[in-house]
């Protein structure tokens, strides 16, 4: 009997310091959190400039480019999807892995070829376990994500684009990543970067409020060659910063749960511990009783 | 003399704003100075040196950018740049333009 309270009380232990870790967690997430919005907003002036600009010239000018015009001369389509690198994080990567996957079956339906880039470890160890080939992968500060790892990432996809077919060229680029709408509600999102389709930003224009007529320097050409790399590269920052702001809240919330439920696992192990040395007394009791009954008669 | 308003953006966020009398900057076609009421204009922006001009005579904020765009209607210029130092060209490396 008495293993039985030895047990429990093990087990509270280490409830006890599970629940620690979860609590360290949840602060710790909470705290960057605040950064990781406020990077959001920062990286909004710039994306707003790009959009604008680029708008500026695709409504003056008559001018094509190749990130405009959708190809046709191969269907292999890129998919990036955008995880965490670090789990406790509830379903945030399950959830953008499976929105991702959809998205696969959907282009594999549509006769299409996809071809994988992840960021962000989750991503990348559930294609390596499966034996899904990628067609690359960054992994690292998936919580804080830099400028250069938006330019790696948008490099690399924008050369698969400009990639001839048949040296693993593709005609479109979707982006999977989660949305983060406020603390409590971030959702899967997938949106097709390219071929570029503009919409003007997060302000639209005013009715009264007429597109300048500008005058382009170099020439329209140019600036649209300057403009469109930049500006695929900003949407890219932004699916990662909002993936980041996304991961934060989501781990935050998990290990709040988390804290939680190992506060309820010791309350009911206590109960049992309690229970447990309860019988122990009784049942020495009751044979101390028993002992005494037996010599008495 | 009217001044123009002044954005100086990066991608990780807004780097300078503020009101100027002339800003010269580097643009696609070579040197190219704005005051108010410059016709709209939208230029490439090439490695060199940005001037903010706070008001005539003044001496310029300095910054050197390599590379960007600049944007400028009614009196709003906003630039953007890959990356901006603030300050003068460093005199340690050779001129090379």
């Amino acid at each position: 009997m008495a293993g039985q309270q030895r047990v429990y009380r093990q087990r509270i232990r280490s409830t006890q310091s599970l629940k620690k870790i979860f609590r360290a967690m949840e602060l710790i997430a909470a705290s960057r959190i605040g950064k990781a919005r406020a990077r959001v907003t920062a990286a909004t002036p710039y994306s707003r400039a790009l959009t604008r600009a680029v708008s500026a010239v695709a409504t003056h000018s008559n001018v094509t480019h190749p990130l405009l015009t959708a190809r046709t001369d191969t269907d292999r389509v890129a998919v990036l999807v955008v995880t965490s690198d670090r789990g406790m994080a509830g379903a945030y990567s399950a959830s953008a892995i499976r929105e991702a996957e959809r998205l696969i079956g959907r282009l594999t339906e549509a006769g299409k070829e996809p071809v994988v880039y992840a960021t962000g470890r989750r991503a990348v160890s559930y294609y390596a376990f499966r034996g899904r080939e990628l067609a690359g992968q960054w992994t690292g500060n998936s919580d804080a994500p830099s400028v250069d790892t938006a330019d790696e990432i948008a490099g690399a996809l924008l050369t698969a684009f400009d990639a001839p077919a048949d040296q693993g060229g593709v005609s479109e680029l979707h982006v999977v990543f989660t949305h983060f709408k406020n603390m409590v509600t971030q959702t899967p999102r997938v949106i097709r970067l390219l071929p570029l389709e503009i919409v003007e930003g997060v302000e639209p224009v005013g009715d009264d409020e007429i597109a300048p007529l500008y005058e382009f320097e170099p020439s329209p050409e140019d600036v649209l060659d300057a403009l469109l790399p930049r500006y695929v590269r900003s949407r890219i920052y932004t699916c990662l910063l909002q993936a980041a702001a996304s991961e934060l809240a989501a781990r935050q919330r998990a290990m709040h749960t988390a804290t939680e439920n190992a506060e309820d696992l010791v309350r009911m192990y206590t109960r049992l511990a309690n229970q447990a040395r309860q019988a122990e007394i009784t049942q020495e009791i009751s044979e101390i009783v028993s002992g005494a009954d037996a010599l008495a008669s | 003399m009217a001044d123009i308003e002044v954005e100086i953006v990066g991608a990780e966020g807004k780097l300078w704003s503020g009101n100027a009398w002339q800003v010269s900057a580097k643009a696609g076609e070579g040197e190219i100075g704005i005051l108010a009421g410059h016709e709209p204009v939208l230029s490439v922006l090439k490695p060199g040196e940005v001037r903010v001009f706070a008001e005539r005579g003044a001496q310029p904020d300095r910054w050197q950018v390599e590379g960007g765009f600049l944007s400028f209607d009614s009196n709003h210029l906003t630039i953007v740049v890959d990356d901006a130092v603030p300050g003068a060209r460093p005199t340690t490396t050779p001129a090379t333009h």
